[in-house]
C-alpha cells in the first residue's frame, strides 16, 4: 500500500519512494528514505494534504505525492 | 573574512543573523534570480561579514535557491561556513551538513534551539558528536543569545572538516573511483573534488555540465554508477540518500540520549494544532486571524497612523509653503515643490504606518509557525493554478494593498511560487480602488453599488485563476517545486526579529519611494500641469497629460469610454489609484459624473478596466525590487494593461449584445 492510504494514527515502515525528477529528490531529502517509520498524523481539512510524523518532526505533503511512497509493516 | 550561515528553513538562522549583525545588515538580491542575499556586519567584528543564504535542505540542483547556494560556496569561496542546525530535529538537519562538509570549507556546526533539548531533558553529547564528524560544534541558543558569543569568537580560527567520508560499501567505491577519474577537471573548475564526486554519483546534471568531461570518461562514470545501482538494488539518488541518513541515524544513537521523544514545544505544537488545524475550525480560525489582521491594520493602527502622518505631512507641506511664499520663490517652481513633490510623496508615504503594522502581523504569524499551517489548510484551494497553499497569505494582502502583498511574497520557497504570486497579487482588488468604485456606482447604479462592487471583486479573482492556468501551462512550464513543507514546532516569536523585519521593510519602501515614486510623481505632475510650449496651464484640460488622453482616447473607443476625460484619469491613476476619482472631478469641474459614459454598461466596463489595468507606480516599484528585473517588470505591466484592456472589451461588447438583445 502507499502513504496516502494510511488511517490517522497508523504507522508504517517505507519500502520505496517514487516519483520522478525534484519532487523525487524533495521526498528523499526530507528524509522520506526507505526503513523509515512514518505516523498519518493529520488529514487537512480539504481532504488533502496530509501531515506525516517522520525522525522527530512533522511534514506535510500532497496525497498524489504519498502516493508515489509504498509503506509496509503497517501499525 | 566572509562567513556563509546557512541552514534549513525553520532552524532559526534569520534570529541568529539578527544576533550576529543587530541592524547592520544590508538586502538586496542574488544576480538574476529572485532569490534573496541579505549580508550584515558581525558586531564588534568589523572585519566578519556573514552573508545569509536561503533556508535550504539539500544541495541539489533543481531549485534556484539551492543553485545559488551552491554557486555561492564554489565560485565565492567564503572563508567559513556556520551551518545552524535546529538541535530538536537534528537527523534532518544534519543531512545537510553532511554534504556542505564535502565542500572542504572550514565549517563550524551551530546547534540551535539547545534550550528546548535540555529542558525537555534530552542530551546531546556534544563533544563525542564534534569529535565523530570531525568539525567544530558550538550550542547556542539564538532566541534568548546564548552561545553567540562563543561562536563569533570561534570564527577566526575554524579548519575544514577533518573527515569527508561518511560512505561505506558500493557508495564509497564509486565516489571514490570517480573523484579519481574527475580530480583534474575538479581542478580546471575550481570545484572540491569530493563534492564533485558525490554529484556525479547522484547524477547531477548541472555538475556533469560544467565538469565538461570527454566522452570516455562519461562512458566510465556511467559503468560505474550502472554497477552501484545493480550491486545495491536500488537507483543513484535514493543510494546517497539512504547513505547519509543510515550514517546519521547511527550517529545520533550514538550520541543523542532522548528522555522524551518530543520536546516540550512538540507536545504543546501537536495539542494547539488540534484545534488550529482542526477539521472544522481550522477555516473559520483563518478567517478570524486574518479579519483580525485586516481590521487592526487598516482600520485601528494603520488607518489612526496614516491619518497622522498625513497631518504631519500637511503641516510640513504648510510650513515649507509659507516659507516659499515669504522667499517670493518662482510660482512655477513653488507648485512643482508643494503640488507636485510634497503631495506625490506625502500620498505615497501615508502607506508607510500600513506597511509597518502589516509586517508586524506578518511576521508574527510567520515566526510563530502559523503561515506553515496556513498553506497546509488552503493548499487545496491554491494548487489548480499551479501554486501551493504559501502564496495565500500574499494573494490575501493584495485585497488590502498590492505594494506590502508583493513584498510578502518574500518569505515563500520558491521562485517560481514567488513570480507567479506577484504576477497575479494585482488583480485581487486593492483598497485604493474602492472610492472609484463607489464615486461610479453612485453615479450610474444607485442602489446597486454592493452588487456591482461584489462583481468587480469577483472578476478580479476569476482574471487570476484564468491566468494562473494560462500560466501555468505556457510560462511557468517545468515542474513546480512540490509541496512537501515541514510544519515546525510553535514558537514565541523574538521581539528582535520582528522589529528588524518591519524596518527592513519600512526602510525599503522609504527607498522606493524617495526614487522611483518620486520620479514618477514629479513626472505626471509636470505633464498635468504643463502644456507643449511648458507654460503652466490653468486648466488640466490644457495639460500635456491630457493632449495624451486625447491621442490615446480612440484605443479605449471599442471599450466604450473613449472620452479624453476618463483616460486622463487613468493616467493620473498610476500614481495612486484614488487619483483617479479625483482628476475626474477636476476633469468633470463639477457636472455630475454620469455624462462621463454613455451608458451603464460603459461606466462597468471603465470599472473592469480600473480594477485589471496596472498598478500604480509603488506596487510597480515593489514588483521591480522583487523580481529584480526592470524589463521583466515592464513586460508584466504591459501583459496586465494588455490583459485589462482585452477583457474589459469582452465585457463591452458581450454585455453590448446582452442589452440588445434584451431591448
Amino acid at each position: 500500500m502507499t502513504l496516502d492510504e494510511l488511517k490517522i494514527g497508523q504507522s508504517a515502515v517505507i519500502l520505496s519512494v517514487g516519483g520522478t525528477g525534484l519532487l523525487r529528490r524533495r521526498l528523499l531529502d526530507m528524509g522520506l528514505t526507505p526503513k523509515t517509520t512514518v505516523m498519518l498524523r493529520k488529514v487537512a481539512p480539504l481532504g488533502d494534504p496530509i501531515e506525516v510524523e517522520l525522525r522527530g518532526y512533522e511534514l506535510t505533503l500532497r496525497r498524489e505525492d504519498a502516493g508515489k511512497i509504498q509503506v509496509g509493516g503497517v501499525k | 573574512m566572509v562567513f556563509a550561515l546557512i541552514g534549513n528553513q525553520n532552524c532559526g538562522k534569520t534570529t541568529l543573523f539578527n544576533q550576529l549583525t543587530g541592524s547592520n545588515q544590508h538586502v538586496g538580491n542574488f544576480p538574476g534570480v529572485t532569490v534573496e542575499k541579505k549580508e550584515g556586519i558581525i558586531r564588534k567584528h568589523s572585519d566578519m561579514t556573514v552573508v545569509d543564504l536561503p533556508g535550504i535542505y539539500s544541495l541539489s540542483p533543481y531549485t534556484a535557491e539551492e543553485i545559488v547556494t551552491r554557486d555561492f560556496l564554489i565560485r565565492e569561496k567564503p572563508d567559513g561556513i556556520i551551518n545552524i542546525l535546529d538541535a530538536t530535529n537534528i537527523e534532518r538537519n544534519l543531512y545537510l551538513s553532511l554534504q556542505l562538509m564535502e565542500l572542504n570549507i572550514p565549517m563550524i556546526l551551530a546547534l540551535n534551539m539547545m534550550d528546548e533539548v535540555t529542558a525537555s531533558g534530552n542530551t546531546i553529547d556534544i563533544s563525542s558528536l564534534s569529535k565523530q564528524l570531525g568539525c567544530d560544534i558550538v550550542p547556542i541558543s539564538a532566541s534568548r543569545n546564548e552561545g553567540i558569543a562563543e561562536l563569533v569568537s570561534r570564527l577566526s580560527h575554524l579548519s575544514p572538516p577533518k573527515r569527508l567520508d561518511f560512505c561505506t560499501g558500493e557508495v564509497h567505491k564509486a565516489i571514490h573511483s570517480i573523484a579519481h577519474i574527475i580530480e583534474n577537471d575538479c581542478r580546471r573548475i575550481s570545484t572540491p573534488v569530493r563534492f564533485a564526486a558525490t554529484k556525479v554519483v547522484e547524477g547531477d546534471e548541472v555538475m556533469l555540465k560544467s565538469l565538461q568531461l570527454s566522452a570516455g570518461d562519461q562512458e566510465i562514470l556511467r559503468h560505474i554508477v550502472d554497477d552501484m545501482e545493480a550491486a545495491l538494488g536500488t537507483d543513484r539518488e535514493a543510494a546517497l540518500a539512504d547513505m547519509r541518513y543510515s550514517y546519521i541515524e547511527a550517529l545520533v544513537s550514538r550520541t543523542v540520549v532522548k528522555q522524551n521523544r518530543q520536546t516540550r514545544e512538540q507536545q504543546r505544537s501537536v495539542k494547539m494544532d488540534a484545534v488550529l488545524t482542526h477539521k472544522y475550525l481550522a477555516i473559520p480560525i483563518f478567517i478570524t486571524i486574518m479579519g483580525m489582521v485586516f481590521f487592526l491594520t487598516f482600520e485601528v493602527f494603520g488607518g489612526v497612523l496614516s491619518d497622522w502622518m498625513d497631518l504631519g505631512i500637511q503641516f510640513l507641506t504648510q510650513r515649507l509653503d509659507i516659507l516659499l511664499t515669504g522667499w517670493g520663490i518662482n510660482s512655477f517652481i513653488h507648485s512643482l515643490i508643494i503640488d507636485g513633490i510634497c503631495a506625490g510623496v506625502g500620498s505615497v508615504l501615508s502607506f508607510l504606518p500600513i506597511i509597518v503594522i502589516l509586517f508586524f502581523f506578518l511576521s508574527m504569524l510567520e515566526d510563530t509557525g502559523y503561515m506553515a499551517r496556513v498553506a497546509f489548510v488552503m493548499d487545496k484551494l491554491l494548487r489548480k493554478i499551479g501554486l501551493s497553499g504559501r502564496s495565500f497569505v500574499p494573494m490575501l494582502i493584495g485585497f488590502g494593498c498590492s505594494v506590502p502583498a508583493i513584498m510578502a511574497t518574500r518569505t515563500l520557497p520558491s521562485e517560481r511560487d514567488r513570480r507567479m504570486t506577484i504576477m497575479l497579487t494585482p488583480y485581487m482588488s486593492c483598497s485604493a480602488k474602492l472610492p472609484i468604485y463607489a464615486a461610479i456606482t453612485q453615479a450610474f447604479f444607485p442602489g446597486y453599488g454592493g452588487l456591482v462592487m461584489l462583481s468587480l471583486y469577483i472578476l478580479g479573482m476569476v482574471v487570476a485563476i484564468l491566468l494562473g492556468l494560462l500560466l501555468k501551462t505556457l510560462v511557468f512550464k517545468g515542474e513546480p517545486v512540490p509541496f512537501v513543507m515541514e510544519l515546525p514546532a510553535y514558537r514565541l516569536p523574538s521581539l528582535k526579529t520582528i522589529v528588524l523585519h518591519m524596518w527592513e521593510k519600512a526602510a525599503d519602501f522609504l527607498k522606493r519611494a524617495f526614487t522611483i515614486i518620486f520620479i514618477a510623481s514629479v513626472a505626471i505632475w509636470l505633464l498635468q500641469n504643463l502644456d507643449f510650449q511648458l507654460n503652466l496651464v490653468a486648466d488640466v484640460s490644457d495639460s500635456v497629460l491630457a493632449s495624451v488622453g486625447r491621442v490615446i482616447a480612440p484605443v479605449f473607443q471599442p471599450l466604450g469610454f473613449g472620452d479624453w476625460r476618463a483616460v486622463t484619469a487613468l493616467l493620473t491613476g498610476l500614481t495612486a489609484k484614488e487619483a483617479v476619482i479625483s482628476t475626474l472631478t477636476v476633469l468633470c469641474d463639477g457636472v455630475a459624473l454620469t455624462g462621463l459614459f454613455s451608458s451603464g454598461l460603459a461606466a462597468y466596463t471603465f470599472l473592469v478596466f480600473t480594477l485589471l489595468y496596472m498598478p500604480c507606480v509603488a506596487a510597480f516599484a515593489a514588483i521591480r525590487r522583487e523580481v529584480n528585473s526592470l524589463p521583466k517588470s515592464v513586460g508584466m505591466m504591459i501583459f496586465q494593461t494588455a490583459t485589462a484592456w482585452s477583457v474589459a472589451f469582452l465585457v463591452y461588447q458581450i454585455g453590448g449584445l446582452i442589452v440588445h438583445g434584451l431591448g
